[in-house]
């Protein structure tokens, strides 16, 4: 940290320096500790009155989390609702993210090493483009686009594809393809940026030892491109889990995302400690598994930082 | 099995570009053969076309008499070293040198038991479970060798793989290679921009110059015979003096450099068409073919002052001029004194080492 901030004052002068530094700081305490550490304070506490708040009734105790295990009932039975509404998210969340990488590795791979500089660029543009629109509105367009008198059914069934509308929304269909592309990007330019740095010799060395075109990616780009890969994965795995709008608007109405979980404790259900246990749980879920995962792979977080 | 490669008319083009015209040549199987010339005269390009990472434009490789179109460099009994080495960085030494067994499905025990043997090959015993990183430049090199060898091709081509070592490296390097393929008996065809590494180790040169190849032949007629003035100029040093044809008998030639009494120098009718008399042509004349004479009836003889004088330990070269012309000679250091400061010096050479050629493009210095 003092070196750091010695390097910095060298470089830019102590004026930029102490700038940079306050910058950095207020950044991480207000916009990241502080809202965490209020939310880790309140998912221990009960859900009270304000005129209670601050009272002898005001304690700290795990009943929120409690509840998400147990429910309402005191019997001692499974909250089986809301775990598996967890579970429910965090596999889609899997395979959404799964998706997206069999997706983008192809598509990053030829960004990266078969269009030349100028060429790449405008393809990369293309990409961004359709993300300076508002995210709730790519959504709602997904839903007219996946709708039963939208473009997808209309075609389908003027191709004879199916006979009656197919109800995407309730088949979660338009979910997922909603969930995979609000985040696609942050699978793209990992990917893209990992194996941009790969030395096109390499990819040629190992064709010339006879290495036919998937043992060229097994062996050679994937575990160079690993690093990438792995930051990419958990940015859209962690992305997804955490998404609201795109659920709200595009899940179909028996399915629950579990941020609808915790929006529903933080708005209609009033319960802000019960909202915060759950929003505690999704990320701690989550980091777990990716932890998890990257020990799996062998890849470190010191890695990924590339 | 060697096996013979023949070029026949390989033309590649990128788009306007001509990048190879007309590659025209064969080399044997077991031969040490090598690519000279200046940058981005194609060189590359020429080993992409045999490693078959590039299609000609025109023309027909053939490896082992077969046509190699359409076949991919993964099927080809080739095996390329890459200008940067290209080993995987991610991969212990042994894992890289195994690389191409691994590929093929070649079980654990006998690709380690193959690196093993290949690691004793390029004298690096027992290194097989380093990384890559912490080898030496040599070191790399040699790894780089291994590995292309771990399949035994029938071809090994090299692209400059030694450009990146300094040069005491460079040079002992030039000696293990050489020993490396009379060990295992390959083809080894070898690219580079340096003459030095060409003339050492080859057997026979190709020299290359825009796309083309200007000669073919073993280092010491491409150095004593150059057919042309670009391979005249561009291999080893040489005096250049434009003349006029006098006379040619098609054994000598009598030539006027505007130095005095006309010069009688061998014709070399191999070497393209014959020059006749009245023909502009481009006199070549090593530094070291021309001695310092006293005697004033010798052929070949001419006037010069002294201008400057390099020393080297074992050669001393000397620039003299020669009615405005710069002329470089290199003697042997035999303890002489340095000549005096615009001191008049005679020249002369020898009939067989004054090279004519019909005028053409020069190396650039
Ligand atoms: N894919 C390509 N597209 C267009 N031009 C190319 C391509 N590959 C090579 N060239 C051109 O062909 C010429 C020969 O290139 P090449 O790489 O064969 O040179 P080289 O003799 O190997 O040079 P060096 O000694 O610098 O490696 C160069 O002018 C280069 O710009
Ligand atoms: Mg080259």
């Amino acid at each position: 940290m003092r070196d750091l901030f010695y390097d910095l004052v060298r470089r830019n002068g102590m004026a930029v320096a102490i700038y940079l530094m306050l910058a950095v700081s207020l950044w991480v305490f207000v916009l990241i500790i502080l809202p965490q550490l209020t939310m880790l304070d309140y998912s221990f506490r009960l859900n009270l009155p304000p005129g209670k708040i601050g009272g002898p009734e005001d304690i700290y105790t795990i009943d929120q989390y409690r509840y998400f295990f147990q429910g309402s009932g005191s019997s001692g039975g499974l909250n089986t609702l809301d775990i598996s509404i967890l579970f429910k998210t965090l596999l889609s969340a899997v395979f959404v993210t799964v998706f997206d990488l069999i997706i983008c590795y192809p598509v990053a791979f030829i960004l990266a090493k078969s269009s030349t500089g100028a060429k790449a660029r405008l393809l990369v543009l293309a990409l961004i483009v359709p993300y300076w629109i508002n995210e709730i509105l790519r959504a709602f367009a997904f839903r007219i686009l996946f709708g039963s008198t939208g473009v997808i059914n209309e075609v389908g069934m003027g191709l004879g594809l199916f006979e009656s509308p197919v109800d995407f929304i309730r088949e979660d269909v338009a979910l997922y393809a909603g969930l995979a592309y609000a985040y696609i990007l942050l699978m793209i330019f990992p990917l893209y940026n990992a194996i941009e740095s790969l030395d096109r010799n390499q990819i040629e060395a190992a064709q010339d030892m006879g290495a036919s075109w998937w043992q060229v990616h097994s062996k050679v780009v994937i575990p160079y491109a690993k690093p990438g890969i792995a930051s990419g994965m958990t940015m859209v795995f962690m992305l997804t889990s955490g998404a609201l709008a795109a659920p709200q608007i595009l899940g179909g109405p028996s399915n629950l995302w579990f941020t609808q979980l915790v929006y529903q404790w933080f708005n209609s259900g009033g319960n802000w400690p019960r909202g915060s246990a759950y929003a505690m749980i999704l990320l701690v879920v989550c980091i777990a598994l990716v932890l998890l995962t990257m020990r799996i792979f062998k890849v470190s977080i010191g890695e990924i930082k590339r | 099995m060697t096996k013979e490669i023949s070029l026949e008319h390989v033309w590649v083009e990128f788009g306007e570009f001509t990048a190879v015209q007309k590659a025209n040549l064969n080399i044997a199987g077991g031969e040490f053969f090598s690519f000279l010339g200046p940058s981005g005269c194609g060189k590359t390009t020429l080993l992409r076309c045999i490693s078959g990472f590039q299609e000609p434009t025109r023309g027909v490789v053939k490896i082992g008499g077969k046509d190699m179109k359409g076949v991919g460099p993964n099927k080809r009994p080739t095996a390329l070293i890459f200008q940067n080495l290209a080993l995987f960085p991610l991969r212990t030494v042994a894992d890289n040198i195994s690389f191409p067994l691994e590929v093929r499905g070649v079980d654990k025990k006998t690709r380690r038991k193959r690196a093993d043997e290949l690691l004793e090959l390029i004298a690096l015993p027992g290194q097989g479970d380093k990384k890559v990183s912490e080898l030496s430049g040599g070191q790399k090199q040699r790894v780089a060798i291994a590995r292309a060898l771990a399949v035994e091709p029938d071809i090994l081509l090299l692209d400059e793989p030694l450009s990146a070592l300094d040069l005491k490296l460079r040079q002992h390097m030039r000696t293990e290679l050489r020993s490396i393929q009379k060990q295992v008996g390959l083809t080894f065809i070898y690219i580079t921009h340096d003459q030095g590494e060409a003339l050492t180790m080859s057997d026979r040169i190709a020299v290359m110059n825009k796309g083309k190849i200007e000669q073919i032949g073993d280092g010491k007629s491409i150095y004593d015979h150059p057919t042309t003035s670009f391979v005249a100029s561009f291999v080893g040093e040489n005096n250049v003096l434009d003349a006029t044809v006098l006379t040619n008998d098609g054994k000598m030639m009598e030539i006027d450099a505007g130095l005095g009494t006309p010069f009688k120098v061998e014709s070399h009718p191999a070497g393209g068409p014959a020059l006749i008399p009245g023909d502009a042509c481009q006199l070549f004349i090593r530094p070291e073919a021309l001695k310092i004479t006293k005697d004033e009836n010798s052929i070949n003889q001419f006037d010069s002052q002294f201008v400057s004088e390099e020393f080297e330990g074992n050669m001393r070269h000397i620039v003299l001029d020669a009615q405005g012309k710069k002329i470089k000679l290199s003697l042997i250091n035999d303890g002489a004194n340095a000549i005096g400061p615009n001191a008049p010096v005679k020249l002369g050479f020898a009939p067989e080492l004054g090279i004519a050629l019909k005028p053409g493009e020069l190396a650039s210095a």
